[in-house]
């Protein structure tokens, strides 16, 4: 299967195109340099992606902020909302708190980015 | 009254605790002044990264990429470990020439400060719809990007449902992926010129992944809705981005977000009678981030409109410590020479870099511009005068992405005191829209 793929390592954007097959990579072109190699390669066969939010704190005018601890794959972005939109935090809520563990079980925590006391 | 009062003398006094004030104020304590002042419009520091809770930040000064709260909070506890003077809810009114400080603030009214420097870091704005002259009726539901923002990630709630986003600004690209996962639904960014003015990894993680079409060379031509936003017409645009008669598509929209440009908020540095740049809309500065006016810095996006927070801090730690050498009275003058953007090139800055002594040890110079337009295979070409200085080839370059090159001392010793031009030769691809 052929997939296109923008590189975001620098400003060119190399339009690459990525040959998979049974989840290997079979051949990339379009690249100029090796990270848009390496970018392509993770890319077409498992992409990931940093989630941001915001959760209320009970009797706060202001939500705090927070993301993945590192990445969760791409296709998980939709549910990682939701299990997020249904959380709401009671103060203090301190910078690296982790407000939902394991989140769709991607392993990956969702922490606070913002500290509340 | 405020001729009332006596001035409190301050050696360095930072208007603005976001990213540059707060990386102004510590490189100037660390730098030795220990009578200094931040004075900031809103009740918390930070600026605006307190509402850019996404990730990407810090990857240049600290090799991770950090959430903008996050990069704040880094330098806010390095303030308070300096145990720094910030006073948060205080609004500058006025500054002069000579450095004289008006500010208010509810808890302790007018204050007056005199300041052997001043180091300017207010930032910047968005540009309003009143700036962009379109069409239609004045209903509620358009909002600027950053508007958009503040109200999602700061105060919790959502500005509409069906969203269409006029310009292609990073803040818009931005908020696009924003309402998204919020449960909105973004039916298009449209772009009047022939490119996003955007950073290439938010056009692709931001559009691409929610498959959000991106309309090149298209404007918004009318609004509709009387008391609430209802649609907008999306038009087509010829090469001198007048809209094309018969390419009107109509989008049923209750949200209209505009992410046109940013305008570094000068009122202040007007005040002080601080000579201004056109191109970059901030003050002409030397390689010290001084302004025209002595004892008087720019840095961050108060001076030029930057993409990245990590060049705003780097530039604010050198306007810091330079401000601090001023205040404490072991600055360096001498001979200077005028940086001049030439053909292809908007808004170098330093616009005035000092030539240094033969026998001194200098450190390089960075000049920052914008490419007025995209370039395919250029040569970025310094000339002091008529002779070539430096000449640097890069592959693309895009006015959505700050380009920038060194000077290195050898370079800046042999210099002859005429003006500097920056300049780009592009052999092919050069797109047809110069700005």
């Amino acid at each position: 299967m052929e997939q296109l793929i923008t590189c975001i390592n620098c400003p060119v954007g190399c339009r690459m195109t990525v040959n998979v097959e049974n989840g290997q990579v079979v051949s990339i072109t379009g690249n100029s340099c090796k990270r848009g190699m390496e970018y392509a390669a993770q890319e077409s066969v498992a992409p990931r992606r940093m989630v941001t939010a915001v959760i209320p704190v009970q009797g706060r005018k202001m939500p705090v902020s927070v993301k993945t601890r590192s990445p969760i794959p791409k296709a998980e972005i939709f549910h990682c909302m939701q299990a997020i939109q249904g959380l709401s935090l009671t103060a203090p809520v301190h910078m690296g708190d982790v407000v939902c563990p394991n989140v769709c079980g991607t392993g990956v925590d969702v922490i606070a980015t913002k500290t509340v006391e | 009254m405020a001729n009332g009062l006596q001035p409190q003398a301050v050696d360095v006094l930072v208007i603005g605790a976001g990213p540059a004030g707060l990386a102004a104020a510590i490189a100037a304590r660390e730098a030795g002044v220990t009578n200094l002042l931040v004075l900031e419009r809103e009740p918390e520091m930070g600026g605006i990264l307190k509402q850019c809770i996404h990730n990407g930040f810090g990857l240049h000064r600290f090799q991770e990429e950090l959430t903008g709260p996050e990069y704040a909070q880094r330098d806010i506890e390095r303030v308070k470990a300096l145990q720094i003077d910030v006073r948060c809810a205080t609004t500058v009114l006025n500054i002069t020439k000579d450095r004289l400080v008006t500010a208010i603030s509810r808890e302790r009214g007018m204050q007056l400060f005199q300041a052997r420097a001043v180091v300017l870091a207010m930032g910047c704005r968005e540009r309003p719809r009143g700036a962009l002259a379109i069409p239609g009726t004045r209903c509620a539901g358009i909002y600027s990007a950053g508007t958009a923002q503040k109200f999602v990630n700061l105060e919790g709630y959502m500005p509409g449902k069906r969203v269409v986003i006029l310009g292609s600004g990073d803040i818009g690209l931005i908020m696009a992926r924003r309402m998204t996962l919020q449960g909105a639904k973004v039916l298009a960014c449209v772009e009047i010129m022939p490119f996003s003015s955007g950073l290439n990894r938010n056009i692709v993680q931001c559009l691409n992944d929610y498959d959000i079409p991106l309309l090149l060379n298209h404007t918004v031509v009318d609004i509709q809705g009387r008391d609430r936003l209802e649609g907008v017409t999306v038009a087509q645009v010829d090469a001198k981005r007048e809209p094309i008669p018969g390419t009107e598509t109509h989008f049923a929209c209750d949200t209209l977000l505009l992410s046109v440009g940013l305008i570094p908020e000068n009122e202040l540095t007007r005040q002080a009678d601080v000579e201004m740049s056109a191109a970059t809309q901030g003050a002409v500065v030397d390689d010290a981030l001084q302004t025209s006016q002595p004892g008087i810095f720019a840095c961050g996006n108060v001076l030029h409109v930057h993409d990245l927070v990590d060049f705003v801090s780097a530039e604010s730690f050198k306007a810091g410590k330079a401000a601090a050498e001023y205040a404490l009275g072991s600055r360096a003058d001498g001979r200077t020479a005028a940086v001049l953007d030439g053909e292809g090139v908007r808004g170098a800055v330093p616009q005035r870099i000092r030539i240094p002594d033969p026998a001194e040890t200098a450190s390089p110079i960075q000049l920052m511009f914008r490419p007025s337009c995209v370039f395919e295979n250029a040569v970025i070409r310094v000339l002091d005068g008529d002779r070539e200085v430096l000449r640097i080839k890069r592959r693309i370059l895009a006015p959505g992405e700050m380009a920038d090159l060194t000077l290195k001392p050898e370079l800046l010793r042999a210099l002859s005191g005429q003006a500097l031009t920056v300049r780009i030769d592009a052999s092919e691809g050069v797109c047809a829209w110069n700005s």
